[in-house]
């Protein structure tokens, strides 16, 4: 597992993405087929669940290193990734193995099955025959922690550049739901093969942020315009009789959504349509927090379905008939898509619809009304593109609405994890109720390192209390919290949360008295809620 | 702990039946320094007592004019009726630890300190006293250094891969201190070596001690371009993100410090490389040290006082906390620090 874990340190150390690449190729040549196929699962985020219990891996880790739980604890909170706890407490020398990559991945996932006596003694005996940095890519493994910021991209490149064929081709390769279980190397990546996985998806084309840098220009008879929709997005399959439907994750989540299946009669073999799972009643959409409700549960009840039911609200079409079309002009793919809507007749499969405008004043306009319709703001898609893969500049752009924003108090903060492990970046924020600060949402992203490291500072001076790893600050830092959404809520104290909430700006020039108040945001409840 | 021998005022940590201060914050009539870091050494003292081998760096950092006594490792005076001696601290050359003792009762200051040998620094010295007032910058289990000769390898290797890559390796190294360390391990045959001004100075005290030999020179003005191809550039942390290191051309840039040891620390730096290697004592190097001391009662400042002290209470000892104004910021890395 050597090679690998000098890959993950390689990975890890690096930004740049030449050089991640370089990194990739050169495990690839290097390494066995197997130990490839585990690698490609590992980095695309397939990674077997956990197999020890963490509380279980930290007590045995404590013990060995002879120091309480608390300290570990304290520990944690510092190193902000219990895998690296463990790995720096673990007073063993370094030890020397051969095992492979793919070895010790059939260690741990048989070490699942076992007991708890025999867990501990497979840890220790793998602790002890490790380097560091192996100990630290166990941990992650056994704990059902691994993760990696590498994207697919870099990963497809990286892999297109060892077998010499095309990116496209190996995108399409890594989609769908392949495991190390079910496939080898070669059949996932090598092997021309006749009966290709009916359920892959096509992977999605994405569009670029439309702002005042970008080079745009807008001829109303090049481009359609969409609403963008506030769903999520989604590809609907339907070969060999059967349908499948992926999220933009590439998670298959047929079964979580019926009255897709429901299509399954309906809709003509062969097809791939991409559009937006939408929650949509009584002919129109539902605000995105009403579909947070189904997201994420195993099994979704009668009632939950009857109050928020799903539609596909379609935009694309990648394959007609069995062939793949996505390389005709976007306003092919559009007749081909109405005509397949108008055969399924059905109403769970409906057509995002074209606007129309006469030129960029007016399409600003129809923007401005995004949030009456739950959308986010508009699509704008040239009419002559092809429906490409990943990111590409100039054929797709999304022209969001600007997000709501309120001006709050910083009042609690928690070391962050990651490269931000050990600071306070963390934040809880509150509004004004009376001479009351109420709480009603974190957030952790859009300051740049140096804020971070400023309000960090801030922080550490400025704590009035502690409770476990919060900390209670002095309320002196106003921040203007933006966020894309709001909706009533019974779960925060405030009664309100709030969809992607993130600081858009510091506002030194502010008081904490001139914060908003919790009236301003009832009021933004009212309106946009 | 009114009437104790040692308190912690605004001013710094005193000894009123001695009338001085140790490590001062705040200008006092007299100052025992344990070393000359920045934040230990502060200007504005009467009177400053340290070790002999820090006056000239003293007197460099803080002027030629000020009053400074000496003294030597183990060699006691008296300072109105309490006896005082400075104790080898390891933590960079002429670094100190201060064992005051009155009426029987020795309280030991440690300074910055560190177990490893240095090639500079005197090693530590374990002083038995009653109570110990330790730092504790690196006081969680998960500080634990590796071997510096694995470290300084790394280095080398890094160094070298830089060579083939027509890349300058820009390391960075606090210039009083860590720098000379690097200096005095690295193999100097592997390619040239040049150093940052701020290091020059202290290499030059350095030098006319005779503590410091090799063949390193000052990256003056006159170095050309091409000559830093291969090379290996020692600059202070402030330098590496400044014009002065864009002017080197392709660099790629490591950096020395204790803190490198988590993940976290390491990618905050946006640095090709971490490098662990600290000049303050470890997990394994605090717990050791304090054992040494045959301390009953210890007071830790400047660090993850609250965790460690709980430990020490744990672990039977009479600990608690004090603060201090030593720059610590257990996460923000502070260049006395590394």
């Amino acid at each position: 597992m050597n090679g690998f874990a000098q890959l993950f340190e390689g990975l890890d150390r690096t930004t740049k993405t030449n050089d991640r690449i370089r990194f990739l190729v050169k495990y690839f040549e290097e390494a066995e087929d197997s130990d490839k196929l585990w690698a490609i699962a590992l980095l695309c985020g397939k990674r077997p669940k956990r197999k020890v219990n963490s509380t279980r891996m930290k007590e045995w880790a404590a013990e060995i290193a002879g120091i309480p739980f608390w300290l570990f604890e304290e520990s944690y909170q510092v190193v902000g990734d219990m895998a690296e706890t463990i790995a720096l407490i673990i007073p063993f020398e370094e030890g020397e193995n051969e095992v492979s990559l793919s070895g010790w991945m059939k260690k741990i996932i048989a070490a699942g099955d076992e007991d708890e006596e025999t867990k501990k003694k497979f840890l220790i005996e793998s602790w002890k025959s490790q380097k560091r940095s192996e100990r630290l890519l166990f941990n992650k493994l056994i704990g059902g922690s691994f993760r990696i910021g590498v994207s697919q991209k870099t990963i497809v490149k990286a892999l297109a550049k060892h077998t010499g064929k095309e990116e496209s081709e190996i995108a399409h390769r890594l989609t769908g739901n392949w495991s190390p279980a079910t496939h080898s190397y070669r059949s996932l990546i090598e092997e021309e093969t006749g009966d290709e996985d009916k359920s892959k998806p096509y992977p999605f084309f994405l569009a670029y942020q439309l702002d005042e840098k970008s080079d745009f220009n807008l001829k109303p008879e090049d481009w359609y315009a969409e609403h963008k929709w506030d769903g999520i997005r989604g590809q609907l399959l339907k070969r060999g009789g059967d349908v499948f439907v992926w999220t933009r994750g590439e998670e298959l989540v047929t079964e979580k959504f019926p009255e897709l299946m429901d299509l399954k009669e309906s809709l003509p073999n062969g097809v791939a349509l991409d559009g937006e799972i939408l929650p949509f009643n009584d002919g129109k959409p539902l605000s995105f927090n009403q579909l947070q409700r189904r997201i994420g549960r195993k099994n979704v009840g009668k009632k939950l379905l009857q109050e928020v039911p799903v539609i596909l609200l379609a935009y694309d079409l990648m394959e007609y008939n069995g062939l793949d079309i996505r390389s005709r002009p976007l306003s092919e793919r559009r007749r081909l898509l109405e005509d397949v809507v108008k055969r399924t007749n059905h109403p769970t499969l409906q057509i995002s619809p074209i606007l129309n405008f006469a030129d960029g004043e007016q399409l600003a306009k129809i923007r401005e009304e995004s949030r009456k319709h739950y959308a986010e703001g508009l699509m704008l898609k040239k009419i002559s593109s092809e429906y490409g893969v990943g990111r590409r500049r100039g054929a797709w752009w999304k022209w969001k609405v600007d997000p709501l924003v309120i001006d709050a108090v910083l009042i609690y903060a928690m070391r962050g994890h990651g490269r931000r492990a050990n600071l306070y970046t963390d934040y809880t924020f509150a509004v004004w109720k009376g001479s009351e600060l109420v709480p009603f949402t974190k957030a952790y992203s859009g300051l740049t390192d140096e804020e971070f490291r400023e309000v960090d500072r801030f922080v550490k001076s400025n704590i009035i209390e502690k409770f476990g790893p919060v900390r209670s600050v002095k309320p002196a830092l106003v921040f203007e919290i933006a966020f894309e959404g709001i909706a009533k809520s019974t779960r925060h104290k405030s009664g309100i949360s709030l969809r992607f909430p993130r600081m858009r700006r510091w506002r030194k020039d502010k008081k904490a008295e001139e914060a908003n108040s919790l009236a301003d945001l009832q009021e933004m409840l009212s309106m946009y809620g | 702990m009114k009437d104790a021998l040692i308190t912690f005022s605004q001013k710094g940590i005193f000894c009123a039946k001695g009338d001085f201060y140790i490590d001062p914050w705040q200008p006092v009539e007299r100052a025992i320094v344990t070393h000359a870091h920045s934040d230990h050494a502060k200007p504005g003292h009467g009177r400053y007592l340290i070790h002999a081998d820090s006056e000239q760096i003293l007197r460099q950092r803080l002027g030629q004019n000020i009053l400074v006594e000496t003294a030597e490792y183990g060699a006691s005076f008296t300072l109105n009726g309490v006896k005082v001696s400075l104790h080898p601290a390891g933590h960079i050359l002429g670094s100190a630890q201060v064992r005051v003792e009155h009426a029987g009762e020795v309280w030991c200051v440690s300074g910055d300190y560190k177990i490893q040998p240095d090639p500079i620094a005197e090693n530590f010295e374990p002083v038995r006293c009653h109570t110990f007032v330790t730092e504790c910058t690196f006081g969680l289990p998960v500080y634990q250094w590796p071997e510096e000769g694995e470290v300084m390898s790394q280095i080398e290797t890094w160094w070298q891969g830089n060579q083939e890559e027509g890349k300058v390796s820009l390391i960075s190294a606090y210039a009083l201190g860590k720098a000379q360390r690097l200096l005095a391990r690295l193999d100097h045959s592997i390619g040239r070596i040049f150093c940052h001004g701020a290091v020059h100075v202290v290499n030059e005290v350095h030098q006319r001690q005779n503590k410091l030999e090799g063949d390193f020179q000052y990256l003056s003005q006159g170095v050309k371009k091409e000559e830093l191809t291969g090379a290996l550039v020692v600059a202070p942390p402030s330098a590496i993100s400044s014009s002065w290191a864009r002017k080197l051309g392709p660099v790629s840039i490591g950096i020395t410090s204790g803190w490198m040891m988590l993940r976290g620390s390491k990618r905050r730096q946006n640095a090709d490389r971490g490098f662990i290697l600290s000049d303050h004592a470890d997990w394994t190097g605090l717990n050791h040290a304090i054992k040494e001391t045959g301390a009953e009662n210890i007071v830790c400042i400047h660090g993850y006082t609250d965790t460690f002290s709980e430990w020490l209470n744990h672990n039977g000892y009479n600990a608690m906390t004090e603060k201090t104004l030593y720059e610590s910021g257990s996460s923000v890395i502070k260049q006395n620090d590394q």
